[in-house]
């Protein structure tokens, strides 16, 4: 399917970024154009950059050069929460749920930037906060209608097996209806069937709702069929950047990455 | 056919009392299915009209009297409005088990010629894609859940909504046509062909008439008192008789309502919500209930532990009695009442078991110790015993003549003759008509006047219930000429929460040994109770404390056989622990989880050779098919164990055989 794809207009650029911490260079002078509809991977080994990069576009960290730019508006200096309200939505490397609320609970509060309603009017919960609050969890419900989880609605996350936690992320982060979706090694410390399982999802994903995604993992096979484009990391900065096609053929990523024993 | 209107008002066949309902019961509800977390609800008038756009919408597609149309899928509400639908214009619903493989399925659709099939998802659609070039009758797919096939573009693929859509277009266009096609359905018509699982070859098509399977469900709602006011939890596969005959004939006849769950995943779930008051389930499913309870209580405190004993065998004891109708003191009602308030009851509803009317299980016999627990706390459990060729169930154990080890006796209107070989043989008004093409087979169990073999070998017991001891053709001897009944064996075996199934060898051999199946749940919680640590179902059916623990049930069991001198000789002399679970995916079981025991032999042959070798090792290959089709090797040394035997007559000291 790679390659073969039409794609609509850049949604994400980032250009020439540098980040450092300290003495410790991060990322330097790294580009990229994320288009939209597209599932485009970072890819490269421990300690490349990958989630500083991801970081970065999240505005969790704030590159010291260069820009990025979402859906053309050039960003300042951004907080993770305005990334957020602009339309990007994240998971965790380390799946960071609320472990002691339910899975419909958890998946809640990725509505929460949607909610219009106040403090007051929530605690009153008559009327309009009501339907509103009906409202969302109706979007909810069909959040875990399509990633077939009805049957731990109401089980609290930390019960579940890592897999099914997951899962659980990816709704939460799918609850906010991003236009675009970031996902940290989603597939880290899972089994075969549950990676099947998430890459049907992230495939269906990418398929029924038309959300760009961008994503880090570690596992080639997994990168190399699922993406529409891949960009390679080594030392913070990038070694290339094309179809997985291309980029599996490359010289220098074979040395880094898929050739070198790690 | 004389008169249409006299036709319609008959209620001979299925849409015809879908259409009564419609009218006499317009508002109540007949389908409930969660979707989005919450019931939705369709009544009887607005079930009617979903079939009626269905129907026409076959219709429109071409279906004609007399096509076969299979089904596939999970409980839906669209699958059961399937069957009125192309019922209505004279189909023949042949409905699949949805966890059949594509070529599994491919034999049913190949030999009942199907012309359409209908898919609740595309998991079934890509299956059925996969046999197509095989199936030239095959005229058109419908499916009913969009989801994920977007982008099929095959011009006989159609989704439900569009073909409701030309449904309704078409009913405009031809008024009447659909009146006229429900008004020449008949009684005697074949409505339903259902494909046996077949523990033996390939499966065979039971065809049932629309008198037939109405008769049933009549008379046994006048039985058993099903009102309309019933619920129910549609959760068996479709392709099961027993299935249709709850949630399809039942259904339409009583007109209570059906309740379909969110998904298979959380039918748990679903039956704590409903509440149902009519209700059926496989012993698996009840044992693996008591399984639960007795895991979860195990871990509970002190307290709650002592508690749950004391009141279990205060239920044991007067609970039972109250259900039969015998004596019961007034102390022993009281200490009833403190269990109901404090146990029974909150298990009950923690199981969503509190409104049950009535309570049915089947096709095995459940263990007294589990039956009682049931029975003991207040849950009107009764054994039934039936097949697809007599629609479900034939004996039936009556409110307050109930007993653990008899599966009741024979329905209204059933007559049940034992052969001089033993088999059991019934005459029912729910008989079928014939194995579809296969006539030869029909004659093998269809006698002229009317009586069906079963195969199973049984007994009538004094007060006229129904014994069955095991399949006709596997009761056999052992080399000495004792009595050998392996299922007998087996389900005395499987009483043991530990033990999930077993499988008994000795015909012609000079003593019975066994292969055991652990359960992997009960088991595994025992092993870390002892401290015990495993890496996986292997490992943990290798450890030897895991095997001194079955050895303690093999023992038990042979113990209770030591008491009956029919049976005192087949006692479990051998036994090992089979490294895996048998899976119908191997072909090991049947999709209705029989043990099919030609492929067991054949596959662990050097496992058995080394039952009788007198061997303590055996080691074996076996072929292990995944989810997704592949196949894998699986190798595995075994350890052969020798169990105790007792002598006839109770004595249950000085062991027969070598000790171990």
């Amino acid at each position: 399917m790679a390659g073969r794809r039409q794609f609509g207009e850049v949604i994400l650029s980032v250009e020439n970024i540098g980040l450092s911490f300290g003495a410790v260079q991060a990322l330097s002078g790294v580009s990229l154009e994320v288009r939209k509809g597209q599932i485009f991977s970072i890819i490269g080994p421990n300690g490349a950059g990958k989630t500083s990069l991801l970081n970065c576009i999240n505005g969790v960290y704030h590159p010291q050069q260069g820009q990025i730019s979402f859906k053309g508006q050039m960003r300042a200096r951004m907080e993770p929460h305005q990334a957020a309200a602009q339309g990007i939505a994240r998971t965790f490397q380390n799946v960071a749920l609320f472990r002691g609320m339910s899975t419909l609970d958890n998946i809640m509060t990725g509505r929460n930037l949607k909610m219009r309603r106040g403090f007051l009017w929530k605690a009153l919960w008559w009327g309009p906060a009501e339907r509103e609050e009906l409202a969302h969890r109706a979007q909810v419900e069909r959040v875990i209608d399509f990633l077939e989880i009805e049957a731990i609605r109401k089980t609290p996350v930390g019960r579940l097996p890592y897999g099914l936690q997951k899962r659980v992320e990816l709704g939460r982060a799918l609850a906010a209806e991003p236009e675009m979706l970031l996902l940290d090694e989603p597939m880290a410390g899972m089994n075969l069937e549950e990676k099947q399982d998430m890459c049907r999802f992230i495939l269906d994903v990418n398929d029924e709702f038309g959300t760009t995604i961008c994503l880090i993992e570690h596992d080639m096979g997994v990168v190399m069929d699922l993406s529409d484009h891949v960009v390679v990391l080594d030392y913070g900065r990038k070694i290339a950047d094309g179809p997985p096609e291309q980029v599996r053929r490359d010289p220098r990523v074979i040395d880094a990455y898929l050739g070198a024993a790690h | 056919m004389a008169d249409p209107a006299a036709s319609l008002r008959a209620c001979d066949t299925m849409v015809k009392l879908l259409l009564r309902n419609a009218e006499t019961r317009a508002q109540h509800t007949a389908y409930r299915e969660k979707d989005y977390g919450i019931w939705q609800s369709w009544t009887w008038r607005q079930a009617a009209d979903e079939v009626r756009a269905f129907a026409c919408g076959l219709a429109a597609l071409g279906l004609r009297r007399g096509d076969k149309v299979a089904l596939i899928g999970s409980n839906r509400p669209q699958l059961y409005w399937a069957f009125d639908a192309l019922q209505s214009f004279g189909g023949v619903a042949v409905p699949l088990y949805a966890d059949s493989v594509a070529e599994e399925m491919r034999f049913v659709l190949e030999h009942a010629e199907a012309r359409f099939a209908i898919c609740e998802d595309q998991e079934q659609v890509d299956k059925v894609l996969s046999q197509k070039p095989h199936l030239p009758n095959l005229a058109a797919i419908v499916y009913c859940n969009l989801r994920g096939l977007r982008h099929y573009d095959q011009a006989f693929l159609h989704d439900l909504v569009t073909v409701q859509r030309q449904g309704r277009d078409y009913d405009k266009q031809h008024p009447g046509a659909f009146d006229a096609a429900v008004a020449q359905g008949k009684g005697n018509d074949v409505g339903l062909i259902a494909y046996t699982s077949g523990t033996t070859g390939n499966p065979k098509g039971v065809m049932l008439t629309y008198d037939g399977m109405i008769r049933s469900a009549r008379l046994s709602c006048a039985a058993e008192g099903v009102r309309e006011d019933e619920e129910m939890l549609a959760y068996l596969p479709l392709a099961w008789a027993g299935d249709h005959f709850f949630s399809v004939a039942q259904h339409h006849w009583a007109g209570f309502a059906l309740n379909c769950p969110e998904s298979s995943d959380t039918v748990m779930l679903d039956l704590k919500d409903i509440g149902p008051t009519h209700f059926i389930a496989p012993p698996p499913i009840f044992e693996s209930f008591l399984t639960q309870i007795h895991v979860r209580i195990a871990d509970a405190g002190w307290l709650k532990r002592k508690a749950f004993e004391y009141f279990l065998a205060v239920a044991g004891r007067s609970g039972v009695a109250l259900l039969e109708g015998r004596p019961v003191g007034p102390l022993d009602r009281l200490w009833l009442a403190l269990g109901e308030f404090t146990i029974y009851g909150p298990l009950k509803s923690n199981l969503g078991l509190s409104r049950i009317r009535r309570a049915y299980t089947g096709g095995a016999s459940l263990g007294d110790e589990v039956f009682d627990f049931y029975r003991g706390i207040g849950i009107n459990l009764k054994q039934l015993y039936g097949q697809t060729e007599c629609f479900a169930y034939c004996t039936l154990q009556r409110d307050g003549d109930v007993r653990s080890d008899t599966v009741g006796p024979p329905c209204p209107e059933v007559e049940i003759r034992i052969a001089n070989d033993g088999e059991v043989l019934y005459r029912s008004p729910g008989n079928f008509v014939g194995y579809y093409k296969q006539d030869n087979l029909t004659r093998e169990a269809l006698e002229p006047d009317g009586w069906v073999h079963t195969g199973d070998a049984g007994f009538v017991d004094e007060r006229g219930h129904v014994k069955i001891i095991d399949r006709a053709k596997d009761v056999g001897k052992l080399k000495d000429g004792t009595l050998f009944a392996p299922q007998y064996i087996e389900n005395k075996l499987k009483f043991f929460s530990y033990v999930k199934e077993a499988v008994a060898h000795g015909l012609d051999r000079e003593f019975v040994g066994c292969f055991v199946i652990i359960d992997l749940q009960a088991v595994g919680n025992w092993a870390e109770k002892q401290g015990l640590t495993y890496a996986s179902y292997q490992h943990l059916a290798s450890l030897a404390p895991v095997r001194e623990l079955i050895k303690g049930c093999i023992e038990q069991v042979n113990r209770a056989l030591a008491k009956d001198r029919a049976l005192v000789g087949s006692q479990i002399k051998r036994f090992l622990l089979l490294h895996k679970e048998l899976d119908a995916d191997d072909g090991e079981l049947t999709r209705t989880r029989k043990v099919r025991r030609r492929i067991i032999a054949e596959r662990y042959k050097p496992l058995i050779d080394a039952l009788y070798s007198g061997a303590r090792q055996a080691s074996v290959e076996s072929q292990v098919r995944f989810e997704d089709g592949r196949v894998g090797l699986l190798h595995a040394d075994l350890e052969v164990s020798d169990a105790k035997t007792f002598p006839a007559a109770g004595a249950d000291t000085a062991p027969l055989g070598k000790a171990a």
